[in-house]
């Protein structure tokens, strides 16, 4: 396995996606823990699709696709998060603004270039997306996320645990709740060129879901989260290139195995304790 | 003095839900606020809390919680349930009023959470995950997590809940504890009046159209305590 990381280390275009898809694995996997907590994984993937619609239509009008897509999935993941605190039922609020994009998407791209191998691409992920201005965003903004996150755990960790004792004590609940919002929409648009904007919130939920089966402390929830999504994606990815899959559906197939393990686990340490 | 409500009415978008509301919390006060579900208790502890300014009248808080805010232990929601997290990451959370702009917890603040939590017996349990407490433990856990915003008032909104009878008892207990020992104040929404009844020393009961302030004795003497209680204390 390490013969095949280094022959793939001799492709500039892999190395692109190697160090794009590291950085977007740990952000995805951090900011999952407080989403998935927060009871809000379904907005990570109303957000990915969004993404798919903006994709879609930076490529009819020739625009940089991640230029498009980063204002416009932002802009969708706060009125989202504003439709969640609002009269409008956020699920049928997020189901809405998912198909509608999806929708938008495969009209542009039917009406311009046709259901084409690019267009897989797009939705399941592909190794060969990334070009070296993506690379440079993407270095960018995950360690703008990253750092973030370390500034603000505390505080992420009283809004996700109790947001009406974090409100008491002073903190701006809903500014955090939009800066997760937001992290979270550039975290998809990020990621969602290799992984496939069909796939981007599985990056999300799964390190976040496994991990939560397996430790009990928040620290270690996430440490681990970010460790499993790091592994899950050098074994993906592998398996990518080895068997010519789309990267972001091998990745998925790591972490669905992973989660079934950790499940597993869970049901024999329970056992074990009865 | 640590509060002082002086004719307070609270609402939303100027719409009263509750009006002239007088009541007074001093020092080592233990308040048990009572009423009808949707009478207003939950506005009015958003008004003692600050996150709700009253429409008219005042609340005025005293010297001391002015500096160092207010305790507070909201209701459990589903997701605190399952929720991976230790005891200590809880309780240090509580820690969080103070500090700036970088959020990071120094040793004093571990110290404080420490105390704390030995104050409501849980220190043992430290590095136990929350989620696998029973429900009084979890509830002695977020009052550790109050206590670390300040020990001179403690609001508690509907702390026994969920609770099978010995863990009520248990909270009670470790209420009185803290009053009586630590001489915190406290203030208190509860359902379970009867229960609480002989622990607290004011009661402020909303209704409707009509609100009760005074003493627990003068509350169960009063035609609108008799009402409410149901004649259980005869």
């Amino acid at each position: 396995m390490i013969r095949i990381l280094q022959e793939m280390l001799g492709y500039p275009f892999l190395v692109r996606a190697l160090i794009v898809g590291v950085l977007v694995s740990l952000c995805a996997s951090l900011l999952g823990v407080s989403l998935v907590l927060k009871r809000y994984s379904m907005i990570g993937d109303g957000l990915s699709h969004v993404s798919f619609g903006a994709l879609s239509v930076a490529m009819a009008l020739g625009v940089a696709p991640l230029k498009l897509s980063l204002p416009v999935v932002t802009l969708v993941a706060i009125i989202l998060l504003r439709i969640g605190s609002g009269r409008m039922k956020s699920d049928a609020a997020i189901a809405v603004i998912s198909s509608g994009s999806l929708g938008i998407g495969v009209i542009v791209t039917s009406l311009t270039t046709g259901m084409t191998v690019d267009v897989c691409g797009y939705m399941f992920g592909s190794l060969l997306a990334m070009s070296k201005e993506d690379v440079a965003l993407s270095i960018i903004l995950s360690v703008i996320v990253i750092v973030i996150f370390i500034i603000c755990y505390n505080r992420l960790f009283a809004v996700t645990f109790d947001e009406s004792f974090a409100r008491a004590s002073g903190v701006k609940v809903t500014v955090y709740n939009m800066l997760l919002a937001i992290l979270t929409a550039v975290t998809i648009v990020l990621g969602m060129r290799m992984m496939g904007a069909m796939l981007i919130s599985s990056l999300i939920i799964f390190p976040a879901l496994t991990s939560m089966r397996l430790f009990g402390s928040f620290k270690a929830v996430i440490i681990s989260s970010a460790v499993i999504s790091l592994i899950c994606f050098f074994i993906g990815i592998i398996c990518s290139y080895q068997y010519a899959t789309p990267t972001g559906a091998s990745i998925v197939g790591v972490n669905l195995v992973v989660l079934s393990l950790a499940v597993i686990v869970e049901k024999i340490r329970k056992e074990g304790q009865v | 003095m640590l509060l002082k409500c002086d004719k307070a009415t609270l609402g939303y978008e100027n719409k009263p839900v509750i009006s002239d509301i007088s009541f007074q919390v001093d020092a080592s006060d233990y308040l048990c606020i009572v009423g009808e579900n949707g009478a207003g208790k939950s506005t009015l502890v958003k008004g003692i809390l600050g996150l709700l300014k009253p429409m008219s009248g005042n609340i005025v808080f005293g010297e001391e919680v002015r500096n160092a805010s207010i305790g507070y232990l909201p209701q459990q929601t589903d997701a605190q349930k399952d929720f991976p997290a230790t005891v200590m990451e809880v309780v240090l959370s509580g820690c969080l009023k103070q500090k700036g702009f970088l959020s990071f917890y120094n040793t004093k603040d571990k110290e404080a959470a420490l105390v704390n939590m030995h104050k409501l017996g849980v220190g043992h349990l430290r590095k136990q995950s929350f989620r696998k407490l029973s429900g009084g433990q979890q509830q002695r856990v977020l009052i550790a997590r109050a206590l670390c915003a300040t020990d001179k008032l403690l609001v508690l909104d509907e702390p026994v809940t969920g609770l099978d009878p010995t863990g009520t008892a248990d909270l009670y207990a470790v209420l009185r504890d803290l009053n009586e020992q630590y001489g915190t104040a406290i203030i208190m929404v509860s359902h379970d009046v009867r229960g609480a009844l002989p622990e607290v020393r004011h009661v402020l009961h909303i209704s409707f159209d009509t609100v009760f302030y005074g003493t627990a004795r003068e509350y169960r003497d009063s035609a609108f305590g008799k009402q409410f209680l149901g004649g259980v204390n005869k």
